[in-house]
């Protein structure tokens, strides 16, 4: 309608007003296309030619290499404690920050947010100064067997503490749209708590769930500063995939290296093209069916 | 309690509440908190002495030109690759679309090792500028590649929703009034553009002082001349140095909260004036 009408009055006619000039589009289209190329799609070409470049049996031995396969096992044991682990956490924290009024709420986001603000090596460091052999509280466990620092489960806390946000502040806004109704009237019609959470609520936000867990996952596998300083890098032992690239990538097993780089980038695709079909299924969108208005004006 | 919280028959709060606040201050606040509990028994002299070295400073003028750099880069080009995926139509806009995000899903060890082998002297972008005598692997030039890399989804993902939201109406309105289209991006576009432009270059930016994977392989860690600040933490801490590493640290985080503060000012802003 409008379109139509503005047509009419517009100074060139059969354009729309909102049509750009060829030119301007022209660079503006250049302008992306070449920062696309050089800064994307440059870097996946480069993964797979460098680790194909020593041909297909070197690339098979150097993902099938002990080592690697150890790496490979502690990227997946770290995921999945972590990813199960920051999901959980992320439902408790949107079901009380989508579902009731309370003061301090906005201080509370703020503080689930601080994990991404800081940098992955300081992310690393907190847990080296709180719980590495020297310090009272990791003297103690490690006086009972217990090594975190320079070991697995330095490795998976560093972990958690980096992915500790991507669920949460993926499903907070998910809670918030879906709105409170339904939950309301399962509650009214006598359904307890646990009921109403996983047969009304887990159906409403379950693309948002597997949204969280889909980002949540990317970082766990991928994280590679705050890992790096809790790691010790003890060879064959306490590596995960991204430390293990850098430890071939040091070794000059360029070949290698680029392999397991190439497994890591296949994740990254894979994860992208989850995330997008999420996108478009509506994970993330608000469900304009749910939300009444009352809500969204209390939104 | 009551006066805490507004009342609601749905059930559950105390417990999730509960549970949120343990698992903040377990996993978050109290690993976070030991970085001050350290620096606060360091003298004050030596603490400042750690921080006001010579090589701490340098790394610090690095880390904020580079990551400054990186966030310009993508301010620029960032907005013209969000326009595009919403308003032109070209092959495979949906995978480009989708591909904006790679910085953030690839591991940095994986971008780091790449962008290396790409600009180093003999890589495949970097033999073109080595005749030139432009050094970028391993020379201040790679950092601030590397960092407009990590840096990219921010620039784009701020910007984008904001233009997808914008009213075609006001475009239409100011074509009427006999703007040219020229007057119209310059005038009516760009400003309702530029609180999320200023977004995504603090995020890109905060994004950029802290990073490291990316990072350490493409600047050759040379002090005083590449090593920003995450390496500089790092090679303190291979050399059992807990109390330097600590100290730099600790003037990072306050400049990453600082960053934190205003880009919820800037987003803030940012919504008023989608609202408005």
């Amino acid at each position: 309608m409008t379109q139509e009408s503005s047509t009419r009055i517009a100074i060139r006619p059969g354009r729309p007003a909102t049509a750009d000039p060829a030119l301007f589009r022209v660079l503006v289209e250049a302008a992306a296309m070449l920062f696309v190329a050089l800064f994307l799609l440059v870097p996946l070409v480069a993964v797979f030619t460098e680790a194909l470049r020593k041909g297909v049996p070197v690339y098979l031995a150097a993902i099938s290499d002990p080592e690697a396969r150890s790496a490979i096992y502690l990227t997946l044991l770290t995921a999945a404690i972590a990813v199960p682990l920051n999901v959980a956490f992320g439902l408790a924290a949107s079901w009380a920050i989508a579902n009731f009024e309370f003061r301090g709420k906005n201080t509370l986001t703020t503080l689930i947010d601080l994990p991404v603000a800081v940098s992955p090596v300081i992310s690393g460091l907190v847990f080296v100064l709180l719980l590495g052999s020297r310090t009272p509280l990791g003297g103690w466990l490690a006086d009972h067997g217990l090594r975190i620092i320079f070991a697995e489960p330095g490795i998976i806390l560093a972990t958690i503490f980096v992915t500790f946000p991507l669920a949460a502040r993926e499903l907070i806004p998910v809670m918030q749209a879906a709105g409170t109704s339904e939950e309301e009237a399962a509650v009214m019609l006598g359904a307890n708590g646990w009921q109403t959470f996983f047969r009304v609520t887990i159906p409403k936000v379950k693309l948002g769930v597997l949204y969280g867990m889909v980002l949540c996952n990317a970082r766990a596998m991928g994280e590679f500063g705050a890992v790096s300083v809790v790691s010790g890098h003890i060879r064959g032992y306490t590596n995960t995939m991204p430390l293990y690239v850098e430890i071939l990538y040091n070794d000059y097993r360029f070949a290698a290296a680029f392999a397991i780089a190439s497994l890591l980038t296949i994740l990254a695709l894979a994860t992208l093209a989850l995330k997008s079909w999420l996108e478009r299924r509506g994970a993330i969108r608000i469900p304009q069916t749910q939300a009444d208005e009352t809500e969204r004006v209390a939104a | 309690m009551t006066t805490l919280k507004q009342r609601s028959i749905l059930p559950g709060f105390g417990l999730t509440m509960g549970y949120t606040l343990i698992y903040l201050l377990v996993i978050v606040l109290v690993p976070l908190s030991t970085i001050f509990f350290k620096t606060a028994t360091l003298p004050w002299r030596e603490f400042l002495s750690i921080v006001s070295s010579p090589r701490t400073i340098a790394a610090y003028r690095l880390s904020i030109t580079a990551a400054a750099g990186g966030a310009l880069i993508n301010s620029l080009f960032g907005p013209a690759l969000a326009w595009s995926i919403v308003r032109y139509d070209f092959p495979a806009r949906r995978i480009i679309d989708a591909l904006v995000d790679l910085p953030l899903a690839l591991p940095t060890s994986v971008a780091g090792i790449t962008l290396t082998t790409i600009y180093a002297s003999n890589g495949w972008i970097g033999r073109w500028f080595e005749p030139l005598g432009i050094r970028i692997a391993f020379a201040p030039l790679g950092i601030v590649l590397a960092l407009t890399f990590v840096g990219l989804p921010f620039a784009v993902r701020t910007v984008q929703p904001v233009i997808e939201d914008l009213d075609p109406e006001s475009e239409e309105a100011a074509a009427t009034l006999g703007a040219s289209r020229f007057q119209t991006l310059m005038r009516v576009i760009a400003p309702a553009m530029l609180p999320a432009i200023l977004t995504g270059f603090a995020l890109a930016f905060a994004r950029g002082l802290g990073e490291y994977g990316s990072v350490v392989f493409i600047s050759g860690n040379m002090p005083m001349r590449t090593e920003v600040v995450p390496l500089l933490i790092m090679s303190k801490l291979e050399q059992f140095d807990y109390p330097g590493a600590t100290a730099i640290a600790v003037v990072m985080l306050s400049i990453s909260f600082l960053m934190l503060l205003t880009i919820n000012l800037l987003q803030r802003w940012s919504s008023k004036r989608l609202m408005a």
